[in-house]
């Protein structure tokens, strides 16, 4: 190729300067448009691709619309697997819309980057104390979101397999121990019938992770901050109780009963009998009920000692800082909290309704009905992650320990490493404060 | 050519102000059509790659509410700390130091293998680009289940050493992870340096492989005395364009293991969009694409000057 | 008899070769045609690659319904296309004026250019989103026309900052260095200027190298996937590869995923075999110097 490395110094100085000098007359002024042209609103949504849950976005616009003449809210949809992308692309440019939805557990890093206002809702037809707590947004005491519905993580199985096996099938008020859970997945697993007894869905990434697995981290006792005031991960993230929690964890792959790294289709894995019982979403609740019927069971989560423990917060709606016409956008927000519309959203993704009036207009919800355990669960076990900004930086963290934890790495350092590196980002950071 | 010109002009002086102006015309016309790929380049590649590497001197992040400010050198201090870096370093350096030779000479048999003038060669010339054409989050998709435990490569596997060898679950080993990755990058672009080496084995004049077949040498011989020399060119295009891919190894890691397991596969290009993106520390990342961006253009440096042609 | 065992050798080489290069493809067309259960179950057999059980176009129909697949193949032949058309004129114009004419910082400009290749797109999208938004555009506003700031949510977002490519000025470079240089003497002799000659001889020679640019610049436009989801917000101008990420919500359908990866690939290899003979030999006929 043609590199002479006398000219390529003099290249580079060259080309910095064109640089200042082309930054120097192209820099106009900052675009200051805020997704609010007039008075149409734009709302951003994560679920291009999926049609259940963008269909009751599109059903509620358009209630919104003919409803009244003033506003005009319009559609914009996106791929879940990038949308943080777009958002963090938009967010630079100052174009976010004035309406988007946000992962629960982003919303602090978000309100904290000044890219969400906080928000009133008040006089809506569902006040927001009415709605489970993991389905409301809050940071340094002020409301920036509200979700529709939560999803909550139960552990499925088929009554007659434990049955057969002679395992205990646990109750809300008697959950499994870890002591019977480990015996239970040794007695499948002698069984030699079951691939892994246990399918946690390990061949997942992302945000999954700190979603099902940390849960059970706070269940034996650790977490993955000091909660008070989010200042320290070290002695929590790697202290005694989270060690353990690794060292279970990584147990599980050593003694065959769960799989290093999950296959593509996890549910589909447990519906074809390749494992015994699935640590798993909501979200396949009906799908399971209908393929395995009565013999369906929804468990509740182990109790490794500080009681059975799920995530708890999905996605939720907010309001951009940048949006010029908030009244507009506040009047959208009021308007969509109906019990109807949180019954939509329930019906439509088979999540769990976020207020107990709409759960009862749900036949599988209501009291008496088959998933109404969900409900409780959603109730009485979530605990919602970090609320800090910092929460995007400990989540990688804490996937790749978990991911190396089951790789083989050693848990007490892999958890150290996290916890480490956490503070350093919080040091570096100055604590997220302002 | 010169010395032409130069008695031309010492015959009618006249010439030369119209050699001058037609000197500077060139120039203005070549500076002309120039122009729109500079520009284009400087707007769109210099400005931001420029702005990019500015940040690796401050703690800009990706959301904040802050604006960045300069920290002078502290982000390289952090990065020099970081075993990940170095192990990233390591694999980044592990994988074209192995798919550099692996598919420049894999590259080479197939042109080879192709280059005879058999029927049906279009065939397999087309067949062997396929991979190239299909893109290239698509092919990780693949091969993100063939390589599974109970994936179709442990099956043919099986099947050839008649159920002797069970292959391992090749992304979930540390041991395997990065040679299965390597495997299915030579896979997927080998076809396009054939191509290459197809177009440098045709620029060789058949006279030369007559007078060698007269003087009855081998076929072993006239590879080494007559396609080799031939191809000096052509090696030196290869070699760098496909170090440079090499180097920014980074879609098939995002796809399919996520720099696991345990940093077995993490690279430079893909710590910098996980530093930069998923844990929004700009600066940081800014910093890893500027050392990088550094020690490739050493190595191309360096590679340049061993390659050098000697005249 | 040697000669024909090895002919013999050559093709069963080039034959176990075509299955390697071909098999894990024919495993997604094949696938395309099956329920997600058929490709899980089929998943550790040879039945993977082929075409048994119930096959249907099932899936492509649920892709249809799932991803406006259309418009974004529409937006993607649009975008991919103006970027090569405009590649080849502005890159060729670039490559004619360092390869063919005399002037002061040529050698220094080729060097920045060929530099250019070593940076990664992941490493500086960010900035160059914040970039292209500074940037003033013209845009049609009812009767007339008027500037505003930003690009962002436009085709030529898509388009422009990709046109120049030093891949390609590269390669037209080579290329153009090895037509021989009495033609432009010739050409100035007769009056012609350096236009002329760009245009009427070394274009017309150059067509095979025109082709294999084309090619190599229609492959990344085509496979592009960040970049719009970056500076991209309405659906309507969304390109082909972006619609991927449209299957990996809840209730993944592989079959579909197979179905679209089927669908966005065969454009791009049609338009291969179709430049195949010219591409191949355009190479050759650089003779590809160092």
């Amino acid at each position: 190729m043609v590199f002479r490395r006398r000219r390529l110094a003099l290249a580079s100085v060259a080309a910095a300067a064109a640089t200042a000098l082309v930054a120097g007359c192209a820099s106009g002024p900052g675009g200051s448009s805020s997704g609010a042209g007039g008075d149409t609103l734009t709302l951003w949504t994560h679920n291009a691709g999926n049609s259940a849950e963008l269909d009751v976005v599109k059903k509620i616009i358009k209630d919104f619309n003919d409803s009244q003449d003033k506003y005009t809210v319009e559609l914009q949809s996106f791929p879940q697997t990038d949308y943080n992308n777009s958002v963090v692309a938009a967010a630079s440019a100052r174009k976010l819309p004035c309406l988007l939805d946000v992962d629960g557990p982003n919303v602090a890093n978000w309100a904290w980057g000044g890219y969400l206002a906080p928000i009133d809702v008040s006089g809506s037809e569902v006040p927001v104390k009415d709605q489970l707590a993991s389905t409301v947004g809050t940071y340094k005491d002020q409301l920036y979101s509200f979700g529709f519905y939560d999803v909550s993580l139960a552990l499925f199985a088929r009554g007659s397999v434990l049955n057969e096996h002679g395992i205990r099938i646990p109750t809300p008020g008697k959950p499994w121990t870890k002591g019977e859970f480990d015996a239970a997945l040794a007695e499948l697993r002698k069984s030699g019938k079951f691939a892994y007894p246990l399918e946690m869905g390990t061949g997942g990434s992302g945000e999954w992770w700190p979603y099902a697995y940390s849960p059970q981290l706070q269940s034996f006792g650790g977490d993955l901050i000091d909660r008070n005031g989010h200042k320290s991960a070290s002695g929590t993230l790697d202290g005694k109780e989270s060690v353990e929690w690794g060292n279970w964890f990584r147990s599980l792959v050593t003694k065959g009963y769960m799989a290093k790294k999950s296959g593509a289709d996890p549910n589909k894995d447990f519906l074809a009998g390749k494992s015994a019982i699935q640590w798993d979403g909501s979200w396949n609740a009906a799908k399971n009920a209908q393929k395995l019927g009565d013999d369906l069971v929804i468990l509740p989560p182990v109790d490794f000692g500080e009681g059975p423990k799920i995530g708890g917060a999905s996605w939720q709606w907010a309001m951009s800082s940048t949006c010029s016409d908030k009244d507009g956008a506040q009047e959208w927000l009021r308007f969509s909290r109906r019990t109807k519309y949180f019954v939509d959203y329930a019906e439509a993704t088979s999540t769990i309704p976020a207020t107990d009036a709409a759960a009862r207009q749900i036949a599988d919800y209501r009291p008496g009905g088959k998933f109404e355990v969900l409900v409780q669960f959603a109730r009485e076990y979530a605990t919602v992650r970090p609320v800090t900004p910092a929460y995007p930086y400990i989540s990688t963290e804490f996937q790749k320990a978990a991911q190396d934890i089951l790789a083989g790495a050693d848990p007490e350092s892999a958890l150290g490493q996290a916890a480490k590196n956490i503070d350093n980002n919080l040091k570096t950071n100055n604590n997220y404060a302002g | 050519m010169t010395t032409k010109i130069a008695a031309l002009e010492r015959l009618c002086p006249v010439r030369r102000t119209r050699t001058t102006n037609a000197r500077r015309r060139q120039s203005l016309t070549a500076l002309g059509m120039a122009t729109p790929a500079v520009v284009l380049l400087i707007v769109f590649l210099v400005v931001p790659v420029v702005l990019a590497f500015a940040l690796a001197f401050t703690d800009a992040r990706l959301i904040s509410p802050t604006p960045a400010r300069f920290v002078g050198l502290r982000n390289f201090t952090q990065l020099f700390e970081d075993p990940v870096f170095y192990k990233s370093l390591r694999n980044t350096a592990y994988f074209a130091a192995v798919v550099v030779p692996l598919q420049a000479g894999l590259a080479l048999a197939l042109a080879l293998l192709v280059n005879a003038k058999v029927r049906g060669v279009n065939f397999f010339r087309t067949v062997y680009f396929l991979p190239v054409v299909t893109s290239m989050v698509v092919v990780s998709l693949l091969w993100t289940f063939l390589y599974r435990k109970d994936g179709l490569v442990n099956h043919v596997i099986s099947t050839l050493t008649l159920g002797h060898v069970q292959g391992p679950d090749w992304l979930g080993d540390p041991a395997t992870a990065m040679p299965a990755i390597i495997l299915m990058s030579v896979w997927q672009g080998v076809g396009f340096h054939m191509v290459i080496w197809l177009a440098g084995l045709q620029t060789i004049p058949v006279e030369l492989y007559e007078a060698a077949e007269l003087d009855g040498a081998t076929t072993w011989h006239r590879f080494r005395h007559v396609t080799w020399p031939g191809l000096r060119a052509t090696r030196t295009f290869v070699l760098v364009t496909i170090t440079i891919a090499a180097f920014s190894l980074f879609t098939q890691i995002r796809v399919m293991t996520q720099g696991g397991p345990l940093d077995s596969t993490t690279t430079v290009v893909y710590q910098a969009v996980r530093t930069g993106y998923d844990q929004q520390q700009t600066a940081y990342a800014a910093t890893v694409s500027l050392v990088f961006f550094v020690l490739v253009l050493t190595v191309s440096l360096v590679q340049r000057f061993l390659t050098r042609e000697k005249d | 008899m040697t000669s024909l065992l090895k002919r013999l050798g050559g093709h069963a080489g080039r034959i176990v070769l075509a299955l390697v290069f071909a098999l894990p493809l024919v495993f997604m067309l094949v696938s395309s045609f099956k329920t997600d259960d058929q490709i899980f179950g089929d998943l550790g057999s040879p039945s993977a690659f082929l075409p048994v059980g119930a096959l249907s176009l099932d899936n492509y129909t649920g892709m249809f319904e799932r991803v406006p697949a259309a418009q974004f193949l529409l937006n993607s032949v649009l975008i991919s296309s103006i970027t090569v058309v405009l590649g080849i004129i502005v890159n060729s114009l670039a490559a004619f004026a360092l390869s063919r004419m005399r002037w002061p910082g040529r050698k220094l400009v080729l060097t920045v250019i060929i530099a250019t290749l070593i940076v990664p797109f992941e490493t500086f999208a960010l900035p160059l989103v914040w970039w292209v938004n500074q940037l003033p555009l013209l845009r049609v506003n009812g009767f007339h026309l008027e500037w505003t700031t930003g690009w962002m949510d436009t085709y030529q977002v898509q388009i422009l900052p990709f046109v120049a490519n030093a891949f390609s000025i590269f390669f037209f470079h080579q290329f153009f260095q090895s037509i021989p240089k009495e033609l432009d003497e010739a050409a100035i002799m007769d009056g012609a200027g350096w236009f002329t000659i760009y245009r009427r001889i070394v274009v017309p020679l150059s067509g095979p190298a025109v082709a294999t640019v084309a090619i190599l610049t229609f492959l990344p436009a085509w496979n592009s996937y960040l970049w719009p989801l970056m500076v991209v917000q309405s659906e309507e101008l969304r390109p082909v590869m972006v619609g991927i990420s449209y299957f990996f919500q809840l209730n993944v359908g592989w079959g579909q995923i197979m179905a679209y990866a089927s669908m966005i690939t065969v454009p791009v290899l049609a338009l291969f075999v179709a430049f195949q003979r010219s591409f191949v030999n355009s190479i050759a006929s650089t003779g590809v110097k160092g």
